[in-house]
């Protein structure tokens, strides 16, 4: 167990290439901490460079208060587990497991308490004897998992270590290594694409983007409190809406209408500030059919009318989809964000309203319907440096 | 009923290729080994099969120091030149496979060039040198050479082995706490084997098989392999002739390939390193 801090941590490329830029993050002892970010965005290189597997270039990396920058991975004592398992073919699943103690020159009594276990947390004590090459996807993850627990390493670190699994499975495995962690209490650092698994593990998450930390916090915190478009775009599911707006004397004009800023939000966006034109994020389950709010709360908000262009009824609740004219454009972070969901690609996709409705609404496609919202959740940001102009952290 | 027929078409045309092709293989050798076991009265009788079995062509061979001599020569030269040969190739292959350094295209192209150079422009240079260095019928004088033209057939099959091997395995006994031999020797090496021993042969095959270099670079038994000392093979007196006699030495001299290809065949397991990582 250990705390690990990263101290201006940079990894340059020979080509001139900068994968990680000054990265500063305190990784307390026993934290579970998710690094999370599109792809490219040098979470895989800065967990490489915590295990020791790539050189790091400039910045220090400590371990318990030591530099650890030189050491070679075997003298760091953490664990990995790796995307592909990267489990020995040609050792059994216990010889496996065992690998680490064996290295590490322990008796054979104590190596087969070990593996008994780990076996035992990880139920696969009928295992053991097998081959890799027959056991299940998912008895491979718990084989990996095994390898990198029995010998009680100073921290884990996992790389994307789920996503080689069905989506069912996938789930179950998210629970149980968030049970496995506490449990263990182990300082764990896990790299992950999938904002779900972000959100729902971590203690922390940190956002990343192009090798540069964009937020720190709780998976609550960053939900509530985006520090810019980025952010506010990538964590949650479905994603908050933008929308292009003129901002004057406290009114905001946009596709969604004009609606009246509460004073919360007005004091924040003048204290930032904040610019004529911004770009309004709302969330998906802020928005109501307005048959469905009370007369008081109605009062409060804001509404607008539009054609539903595609319903989802999931049941508990309804996905409805609005087509606005005004295209939003200009936003760096906005087209990244695009990309890396693959709707780029998809035409007329980038100027659509999700919004969740409660599963009595009578929203119908193709019919006009009017939906509130609460300009108290508005989140106003700057569209050239990407700021929220309402963040208030 | 019409998929049955055609499927049935389609397998008898490929036994009828198969049977040419293990034909036109297997004519000449068996052809070899009934000439070995002909007696030298019927041995140009052109029958398929022996009109008078005998065992003598096989005895006289063993009977002399002629043959038995390079055969002894040609084992272990052969031996010496592989092992050598697959434990430099393993070395360099792993390199080229995994390392990124200045000079690994250059590495790569010049080990190609010396794959295709034509060894025969080499004969008279290598003659005169080994002569200078007293290295002129030895075993090194062939060794040598050997290890020299076999390095870029086994650095070729190795990379591409090595290549196979997931990286993550390495990274992964790095972390499990190898150092780098360990993991060499531990998780790379057990998963190169079945490439190791398909180099092995390959190279074995090119050893044994060498005419040119044993033909000039050899002077005497002292170093003289087989395929060499196949040609100075005489008959009792000048007068016979000695194809009973060439013919069981070619079949003896087949033996140790046909062994060796099936004592490594066991352990070339096609993917043994499946199960490692997905997919």
């Amino acid at each position: 167990m250990a705390e690990i801090v990263l101290d201006k941590v940079t990894k340059r490329y020979p080509d001139g290439a900068q994968a990680v830029s000054e990265m500063n993050i305190e990784i307390a002892d026993g934290e579970f901490i998710i690094l999370v970010g599109p792809s490219g965005c040098g979470k895989s290189t800065a967990l490489n460079m915590i295990a020791g597997l790539e050189d790091i270039s400039g910045g220090e990396l400590r371990i318990d208060g030591q530099r650890a920058n030189e050491k070679s991975p075997k003298d760091r004592d953490i664990a990995m587990v790796f995307q592909s398992y990267a489990l020995y073919p040609h050792m059994s699943v216990r010889e496996n497991m065992a690998f680490p103690l064996r290295l590490a020159k322990v008796d054979d009594a104590t190596v087969n308490e070990k593996v008994e276990e780990a076996a035992q947390i990880l139920d696969l004590n009928q295992h053991l004897d097998r081959r890799p090459a027959n056991l299940s996807g998912g008895q491979r993850q718990r084989v990996a998992m095994g390898r990198a627990i029995v010998r009680s390493p100073k921290a884990f670190l996992m790389d994307e270590p789920l996503s080689n699994l069905d989506a069912k499975l996938r789930g179950q495995m998210r629970t149980s290594v968030s049970k496995l962690q506490k449990q263990l209490a182990v300082t764990t650092v896990y790299v992950t694409h999938d904002q779900t698994e972000a959100m729902t593990l971590g203690d922390r998450v940190v956002v990343l983007r192009g090798g540069h930390v964009q937020q720190i916090g709780s998976p609550q915190f960053l939900y509530e409190q985006p520090a810019n478009l980025f952010v506010a775009g990538f964590i949650g599911s479905p994603s908050m809406n933008f929308v292009p707006g003129t901002l004057e004397d406290g009114v905001l004009k946009s596709v969604l209408g004009t609606t009246v800023l509460t004073d919360r939000v007005r004091r924040l966006v003048e204290a930032a500030g904040g610019p004529r034109e911004v770009i309004a994020g709302i969330r998906p389950e802020h928005f109501e059919d307005v048959s469905l709010v009370d007369e008081k709360h109605r009062e409060a908000g804001a509404t607008f009318r539009s054609t539903v262009d595609v319903l989802e009824s999931m049941g508990a609740e309804k996905y409805a989809y609005f087509s606005l004219d005004e295209q939003l454009t200009g936003s760096e972070e906005l087209a990244e964000l695009a990309a890396d969901a693959g709707s780029a690609d998809v035409p007329g996709s980038g100027s659509t309203i999700v919004t969740r409705l409660d599963a009595a609404s009578a929203a119908a496609e193709g019919r006009e319907l009017e939906v509130w919202f609460d300009p108290e959740r508005l989140q106003l940001f700057d569209p050239k440096s990407g700021k929220n102009l309402t963040f208030d952290g | 009923m019409a998929m049955q027929t055609a499927t049935a078409g389609r397998k008898a045309r490929w036994a009828l290729l198969d049977i040419i092709v293990v034909v036109y293989a297997l004519v000449p050798v068996l052809w070899i080994a009934s000439l070995s076991l002909k007696s030298k009265d019927t041995i140009a009788d052109g029958n398929f099969i022996p009109r008078e079995w005998t065992l003598q062509n096989y005895k006289d061979i063993f009977a002399t120091t002629e043959f038995i001599r390079p055969l002894f020569n040609s084992i272990g030269i052969a031996l010496i030149a592989t092992f050598v040969a697959v434990i430099l190739g393993m070395m360099a292959a792993y390199a080229v496979a995994r390392l990124e350094f200045p000079g690994k295209k250059l590495l790569v192209g010049v080990s190609l060039l010396i794959a295709m150079f034509p060894q025969i422009s080499l004969v008279t240079p290598l003659f005169n040198i080994e002569r200078e260095l007293g290295l002129f019928d030895t075993w090194p004088g062939l060794i040598l050479p050997y290890i020299t033209f076999a390095l870029p057939l086994a650095i070729y099959t190795l990379s591409s082995f090595f290549r196979e091997i997931p990286w993550e395995l390495e990274k992964a006994a790095k972390m499990d706490g190898a150092t780098p031999a360990q993991a060499f020797r531990k998780v790379i090496a057990p998963l190169a084997a079945p490439g190791v021993f398909t180099t092995a042969i390959l190279v074995f095959i090119l050893c044994w098989n060498d005419f040119l270099f044993a033909i000039s670079l050899t002077s005497t038994e002292a170093s003289r392999t087989v395929p060499a000392a196949l040609s100075f093979f005489t008959g009792a007196s000048q007068f016979e002739d000695p194809t009973g006699t060439i013919s069981a030495a070619a079949v003896v001299i087949t033996i140790p390939i046909i062994l060796f290809v099936l004592f490594f065949q066991r352990r070339i397991v096609a993917g043994l390193t499946s199960g490692a990582v997905k997919g």
